[in-house]
């Protein structure tokens, strides 16, 4: 499809402005103008609707197919949330008005819903307070670790720079730990999926400052042992960091702060029902335990005794400001909408539902695809495509086949330790009858790798482009159009 | 139960089929062998309408009705319709980050299109998919910078914007970097001072365009002293005003960062924003964030993917240059769509009005007895008054008066205690600038 | 003589020099091959030491420095055609060279046969 650029004609306009209505001061000296001015194209309003509407057409989106994609939680972003985020009087709020004299009184509605968003996600992740500061997921991690760092410099325990991460991990975990300043080690996880103890063990040390555990693990599976390994890394001075990618599986049922966690952040684009956007923007409030909480970042939002809500800074070991402001409040907004309408029995109706589906999908293709660990899973199941191979028929081709036949691919080749890996997601808000089309397509895909395996290899061909040069791509970079 | 589309008879053929009969025997199953938590702080859930109804009320607590005088780096711009009813496509807004690229060549073409727009805008060769919000793309720079330079240390002006400058104290707190801030000051030796800082072992000198007192200044001597010193230039800039400004890329800056909010995104109380970044062809590769490129498929048709992914955390893992996964991709959309409906001349038109507005009311202001300027008169939309008290009282008592005035700099800057920083878009019109003069002659 | 490394680096010795390169084991591994961050001409590095990366669209592999030394020349075809170590592995597609060389650091690697035996037993 054509670039916008090149439906560019020179004196057309896509907007309307105000004409000026004060005099012409020409404020800026002719010294500092740009000489030529940047290229934007120029079209119509018409012609910008049409351009990015057919682009969207060229997008499989949660609400145009079913989005198994494991470890990212594309459950249904209901749509009332989005004329929330809307209304004026959040989405015309300036965020340093709070910062002004007599200003918190003004954003007194905005500061509630973050003061009680974080009240209702500290219950249910057993933790004492919470920011909601992190702006992504791995904003959280950074966020989390750098509180752990705070914890030991406080403690003046300045030697524990190593961070402990099961191979298992998505990559996150050890660039996070690494952007914050630690080393990282690896720990492998054992013949069952869990971490491996003796590994683990071997490991743990005064120059240990924690241990990055996902849970339920990114595998799809609950470590038996979690209780134990939090034993084991407190023990050694360490303090113990959830990566809450897949709180979906245990949301309402499980509380990580109950298991002996330390700090955990979540991801509200994930279980808390906020939409991708596409790769963003998310949202990765952090949760404490109690030891945890003099260094959470600044500002926080506090209720007063006359139930008004004020920002506070006065916080002296606070690790400082993450966010330019109190974190992606749009998304928050979001997130606090859902949880008002789960309530405290709907969220736990979304964890049994997730591993539900997650274990029905996982029980019905068990004979077609192999398993590197059989074991009941959480709210994800991970399948490896090793029979396939020995026709020729690789994950990816499986993903591709996938596409044409209306399904988004599940995550592939991740985690790393599960060779060919299919890893599926399908959420609590998908119904029994979607989820039964989606096997019988696994299964037919598996049949036609036995009979026909060209046809799977040379997927897709009912997209807007055929599998891409990538490599191409990479060696010979076009990354702009610069006019 | 919204959202849940199993029922009751669903959930008893599925038991059957995984060889449950209750969700208490499911979880043992699963090994989550221990009684669920009573979450007796929580309430029941409720109806769409009551929480819409809940929201409306929230939303009515906050007063959008002041007219609007601040900005100190986020500002309140005049949005198109057609950007929300793009952006509210779910087919963009419920995808996920396009690694499928068969599936997701809607997101990828566009975010090709936003990288092609912050090029052109910045006047760099490469930009990357988004980063969180102007403050963390400001950090990353000067890691970027480290890297490429292998050096530890960081000069950066005290006109950048004092939230990006605690952002970057709080990450470099547990790293070995120095970070070496330079005073700003109201004279024109702050540029000497600046480059007087630069030194062999410099790995980047950072400011901000224009700067946070929303001064214009040409930058060709500072990135020529910091490149004769082996350092590389960064520059935090305001894109609206890039439409009429030179553009950081002929400057001589190597990375160009930003937060993007202005173009196209509402103010939102904070987020979610955008951090936008641009450099050399040379520096590519030491970029963080997500790139979108340009190839063909098996059939030789063009398309775009996601490249030069080993820079990134799932490949790199530990020495990634980043740790950024989920970046802004749809505030990238929404800014990639508000450039198209403003459009070359609609850009300019606006970046003419907002500084032809604030010029207006910075005359205005400054007839009224006792106020004085700050700083020349090379400013964009932005300017600095000196008030004969307190500016933060007299900011509070203008609230009263229906105003959000302008934000005193004594917050961050002990000794502008008196000093106001005043912003003004083209939404503002000459009867509120001349409303804000008289009130404020009223307050003094 | 070629000596060979476990982390399948080869090192070719002429006179006073050491050309660097990565095994056809190993480019075969990475598949294409997109992107080679070399040194610089004069860096020393020290054996085991990152002397550069192998990209491929998929994976970064740090080649580490078999011997210790200081580099005289860089192979400068492969910033446009890095292709060529998929081509030309342990020829073409060389790396480096390395001057001031300790040539008794060679001693801990493997020949041909060795290298051989070594692959067989990894697969």
């Amino acid at each position: 499809m054509k670039l916008i650029f090149s439906i560019s004609r020179s004196g057309r306009r896509g907007s309307s402005i105000p004409k000026a209505d004060v005099p012409e001061m020409n404020a800026i000296p002719q010294r500092f103008r740009r000489k030529k001015s940047a290229e934007l194209p120029e079209v119509s309003e018409q012609e910008v609707i049409r351009h990015f509407t057919a682009l969207s057409r060229k997008n499989m989106g949660v609400d145009t197919n079913f989005y198994p994609l494991g470890s990212c939680t594309m459950k249904y972003n209901p749509k009332f949330h989005e004329r929330i985020a809307a209304l004026p009087g959040f989405a015309e709020l300036h965020p340093l008005l709070p910062q002004l004299r007599h200003g918190g009184a003004l954003t007194q509605g905005a500061l509630a819903v973050i003061y009680e968003a974080e009240r209702i996600l500290s219950e249910l992740l057993g933790f004492s307070a919470c920011t909601m500061q992190p702006l992504a997921g791995a904003h959280g991690e950074l966020a989390g670790v750098m509180l752990i760092a705070a914890y030991h410099k406080a403690c003046k325990d300045d030697k524990r720079k190593v961070m402990l991460i099961p191979d298992a991990a998505h990559g996150t975990n050890p660039a996070s730990a690494a952007v914050a300043g630690f080393d990282t080690v690896e720990i492998a996880s054992d013949s069952e999926g869990n971490v491996d103890l003796e590994d683990l063990k071997k490991h743990l040390g005064p120059e240990v400052a924690g241990l990055m555990l996902t849970c339920p693990n990114t595998l799809g599976l609950f470590d038996r042992n979690v209780k134990e390994i939090c034993r084991l890394v407190h023990e050694a001075g360490g303090l113990c960091y959830c990566d809450g990618a897949n709180f979906n599986a245990i949301i309402g049922r499980v509380r990580p702060g109950d298991l002996g966690f330390d700090v955990m952040h979540v991801n509200l684009h994930k279980t808390f029902s906020t939409p991708h956007g596409g790769g963003g923007p998310g949202s990765g409030p952090v949760g404490v335990a109690e030891k945890l909480v003099p260094y959470l970042p600044v500002s926080r939002v506090t209720k007063r005794s006359d139930g008004t809500y004020a920002l506070e800074y006065d916080y002296p070991d606070s690790i400082g400001y993450i966010a330019p402001f109190y974190g992606n409040f749009g998304i928050i907004l979001r997130a606090y909408a859902y949880m008002l309408t789960l309530g405290r029995e709907g969220f736990r109706r979304v964890s049994e539902n997730a591993v539900l589906n997650a274990n029905y999908i996982r029980c019905r293709l068990a004979p077609y695809y192999d398993q590197k660990y059989d074991r009941f899973s959480m709210h994800e199941c991970v399948f490896s495509a090793t029979r396939q191979v020995a026709k020729g028929v690789h994950a990816l081709d499986i993903a591709k086949a996938l596409i044409d036949r209306g399904y988004h691919p599940p995550t592939i080749y991740f985690p790393l330790i599960v060779p060919e890996a299919l890893m599926i997601e399908p959420t609590e808000t998908e119904s029994k009858d979607t989820i039964d089309s989606f096997i019988e397509a696994m299964i037919e895909i598996a049949k036609m790798t036995e009979t026909n395996p060209e046809q799977i290899q040379q997927a897709p061909v009912t997209t807007p482009v055929k599998r891409m040069d990538e490599t191409r791509a990479a060696r010979t970079p076009v990354v702009a159009d610069l006019g | 139960m919204p959202y849940i589309a199993n029922t009751e008879a669903d959930v008893r053929e599925m038991f059957k089929t995984i060889g449950c009969d209750s969700f208490e025997q499911m979880w043992e199953k699963a090994q989550i062998k221990f009684p669920p938590p009573s979450l007796d702080t929580l309430h029941s859930g409720l109806s769409e309408y009551e929480v819409v109804r809940h929201l409306n009320e929230l939303a009515a607590r906050n007063a959008t009705q002041l007219v609007n005088f601040l900005g100190a780096g986020y500002y309140d711009h005049i949005i198109p319709a057609a950007v929300g009813e793009i952006t509210g496509r779910s087919e963009f807004y419920t995808a996920y980050t396009p690694y499928q690229p068969e599936a997701s060549q809607g997101t990828l073409q566009a975010i090709y299109e936003y990288q092609s727009m912050i090029c052109r805008l910045t006047g760099l060769f490469v930009a990357n998919a988004s980063l969180y919000d102007g403050g963390t793309a400001l950090f990353e720079a000067m890691m970027m910078a480290g890297r490429i330079t292998r050096r530890r240390q960081a000069v950066i002006s005290e006109a950048v914007s004092p939230i990006f400058r605690r952002m970057i104290e709080c990450y470099s707190s547990n790293l070995d970097i120095e970070l070496i801030q330079v005073p700003s000051g109201t004279d024109d030796s702050a540029q000497q001072r600046l480059m007087a800082a630069i030194t062999e072992n410099t790995a980047c000198v950072i400011v901000q365009y224009p700067n946070v007192f929303g001064t214009i200044e040409a930058w060709e001597e500072v990135t020529a002293h910091a490149h004769a010193k082996g350092a590389l230039a960064v520059c935090s800039c305001y894109p609206v005003a890039l439409a009429v400004l030179t553009p950081p890329g002929e400057m001589g800056f190597d990375i160009v960062t930003g937060e993007g909010q202005s173009i196209g995104i509402p103010l939102s109380f904070g987020g979610p924003y955008l951090g936008f970044m641009a450099t050399t062809e040379k520096y590519m590769r030491k970029m963080p964030g997500r790139i979108c490129g340009r190839t063909v498929d098996l059939d030789g048709k063009d398309g775009f993917v996601l490249t030069l992914q080993t820079r990134e955390q799932h490949i790199r893992r530990a020495s990634a240059m980043s740790n950024i996964c989920s970046n802004e991709s749809l505030c990238a959309l929404t800014a990639l769509v508000y450039l198209c409906c403003m459009g070359r001349q609609g850009l300019i038109d606006v970046a003419e009005l907002c500084a032809a507005k604030a010029a207006f009311a910075r005359s205005e202001i400054l007839k009224i007895d006792g106020v004085k300027p700050v700083g020349g008169e090379a400013f964009f939309n932005e300017f600095v008054i000196s008030l004969p008290g307190d500016a933060a009282e007299v900011v509070g008592k203008m609230i009263d008066k229906g105003f959000a005035a302008g934000f005193p700099l004594g917050r961050y800057y002990p000794d502008r205690k008196n000093q106001l920083l005043i912003a003004v878009t083209e939404k503002r019109t000459r009867e509120e600038i001349k409303a804000l003069a008289n009130a404020l002659e009223a307050v003094l | 003589m070629k000596y060979y490394s476990e982390d399948h680096e080869w090192v070719e010795i002429h006179g006073e020099e050491a050309t660097i390169g990565i095994s056809e084991y190993a480019a075969k591994q990475l598949g294409d091959i997109t992107y080679v961050e070399l040194p610089s001409e004069d860096d020393d590095f020290i054996v085991g030491d990152t002397l550069g990366v192998v990209e491929s669209v998929k994976a970064a592999s740090d080649i580490y420095s078999p011997v210790s030394g200081t580099v005289v020349m860089i192979n400068d075809a492969l910033e446009d055609e890095p292709n060529l170590i998929n081509e030309s592995p342990e020829d073409k597609g060389w790396l480096c060279k390395l001057t001031n060389i300790d040539t008794s650091e060679l001693d801990d690697m493997m020949n041909v046969d060795a290298y051989d035996k070594y692959l067989k037993e990894l697969s």
